[in-house]
């Protein structure tokens, strides 16, 4: 085996493997899209991130147009400061509404920009005002149950108010379905 | 006093005397084993200054591997395509099989399985032929000639194999992300598009294309090394040799999953 059929083969075999490395970068993995150019940073103050992290993506319309930067908590105002970098090619104006949404129905928390109106644009620095924040489970399930519990106490009341005989015949009734349908 | 001179009591103390020895032993062979490497590194001068040196011992571990290193990739892509096609589709996900192949090579299987085999291919050739070379008595007929046997051998083989191995585990991969594609794709019907976007969407080219390539040159290391020091320790008998080969073997898959759950331990950010 002379020398130059060695050199021949392991040029081919570290082509190869560059190919390979390129070929994962650029098909497999996220090289080309995820470079987003200069950009300018923008803060916003929420109440309650949820799980928004470092680096999640800012989309406005569903297209990626920045990510977030930084995430700090105001401890005189008590919220949460987020600071996202937005790509200089797009810009927004000054009522715009930040939202903060989950992507499916489990996946990470992402921003969503919501242009308002206004003719003047964001520049470096500024902060958004319109603000809503991510959507806390406990919250919800607690809001519909107090929600639930009022509906059905109100309803009482006015049944009450109205005629005694008729709502007790009718709370009668639904308890003798209630009871008298079941086996035991 | 007659319960010393008893047999259970001298068999015990045999016994544990024998465990220590063995013990003392193999903490003896890691200290020569780390004493090879550092000399290794010290005397790697001449590896790059006859880069000729380096470039066939690169041809006859890495190229040589090839053969395997491909057809095993392949195979291990298609068997990732259709396991995980059949749990997926369980749960109406199966466009996410692009994921879960890419994913799995390019983390994990890629580096670790391309070490295996590197270490039963290139790794038993390298401790076999320095293990003849010193049964042969060619290593001390170097010496005498004043030509340093562990920069004109051991170092060209251990950078050979440290150039080697992230090449050939980024060819696993990405020859086994193609044997997923051939799967899904034709094979099964799932769409192209979707295959591609979604692993696209999320495969991160620094948290997990740049770690398996870190992992694979730990690993390159780890493989060489104990492959080297093996053949340069083994007893210059046939018998020594051939047990020398099945301990590179045994010693290199342990050390690589070992590597493994410490490397990604490191690189998961919980």
């Amino acid at each position: 085996m002379d020398r130059t059929t060695i050199d021949l083969w392991v040029g081919v075999f570290v082509a190869l493997g560059v190919a390979a490395l390129l070929g994962l970068a650029m098909k497999v993995g996220n090289l080309t899209s995820s470079k987003i150019g200069d950009t300018y940073s923008v803060s916003a103050a929420f109440e309650n991130i949820g799980g928004l992290k470092p680096n999640a993506p800012v989309k406005s319309a569903g297209v990626l147009v920045g990510r977030v930067a930084d995430i700090s908590f105001d401890s005189k105002a008590y919220e949460a400061l987020v600071t996202i970098k937005i790509d200089k090619r797009y810009e927004f104006p000054k009522d715009t509404f930040a939202n903060i949404y989950t992507a499916g129905l489990l996946g990470e928390q992402y921003i969503g920009l919501e242009a308002g109106g206004e003719d003047d644009i964001l520049k470096n620095g500024d902060k958004i005002t319109q603000t809503q924040d991510a959507v806390v489970l406990e919250k919800m399930i607690s809001q519909f149950l107090y929600s639930k519990a009022s509906d059905t106490k109100s309803e009482n009341n006015t049944d009450s108010k109205e005629n005694a005989n008729s709502s007790e015949k009718n709370s009668k009734d639904v308890k003798s379905t209630e009871l008298g349908d079941a086996p035991f | 006093m007659q319960m010393i001179n008893s047999t259970l009591f001298t068999g015990m103390a045999k016994l544990l005397r024998g465990i220590g020895r063995r013990m003392i032993e193999r903490i003896w062979r890691l200290g020569a084993g780390a004493r090879l490497f550092f000399l290794t590194i010290i005397y790697s001068g001449e590896s790059f200054k006859r880069f000729h040196l380096t470039l066939r011992e690169i041809y006859f571990t890495g190229v040589m591997s090839l053969l395997i290193i491909v057809v095993s990739a392949f195979f291990v892509g298609m068997v990732l395509g259709l396991q995980g096609y059949n749990t997926l589709q369980k749960y109406g996900s199966s466009e996410a099989i692009g994921v879960l192949v890419a994913l799995s090579l390019v983390r994990e299987l890629g580096p670790v399985v391309t070490a295996l085999l590197f270490a039963g291919r290139a790794g038993t050739a390298i401790t076999a032929e320095i293990g003849l070379m010193k049964a042969t008595e060619q290593l001390s007929a170097m010496e005498m000639m004043a030509v340093n046997p562990i920069a004109r051998v051991i170092a060209p083989r251990f950078w050979a194999g440290v150039i080697a191995m992230p090449i050939l585990a980024a060819l696993f991969s990405m020859v086994g992300v193609l044997g997923g594609y051939m799967v899904a794709v034709p094979l099964i019907g799932v769409d192209d598009g979707a295959f591609w976007s979604q692993m696209q969407a999320n495969v991160d080219v620094r948290d997990d294309i740049v770690n398996g390539v870190i992992k694979s040159v730990v690993f390159g290391v780890a493989c060489t090394m104990i492959a080297l020091f093996e053949g340069f320790d083994a007893p210059p008998t046939a018998e020594g040799v051939s047990h020398a080969t099945t301990r590179t073997v045994v010693i290199s898959s342990l050390a690589v999953l070992g590597l493994d759950f410490v490397l990604t331990s490191f690189m998961i950010t919980v």
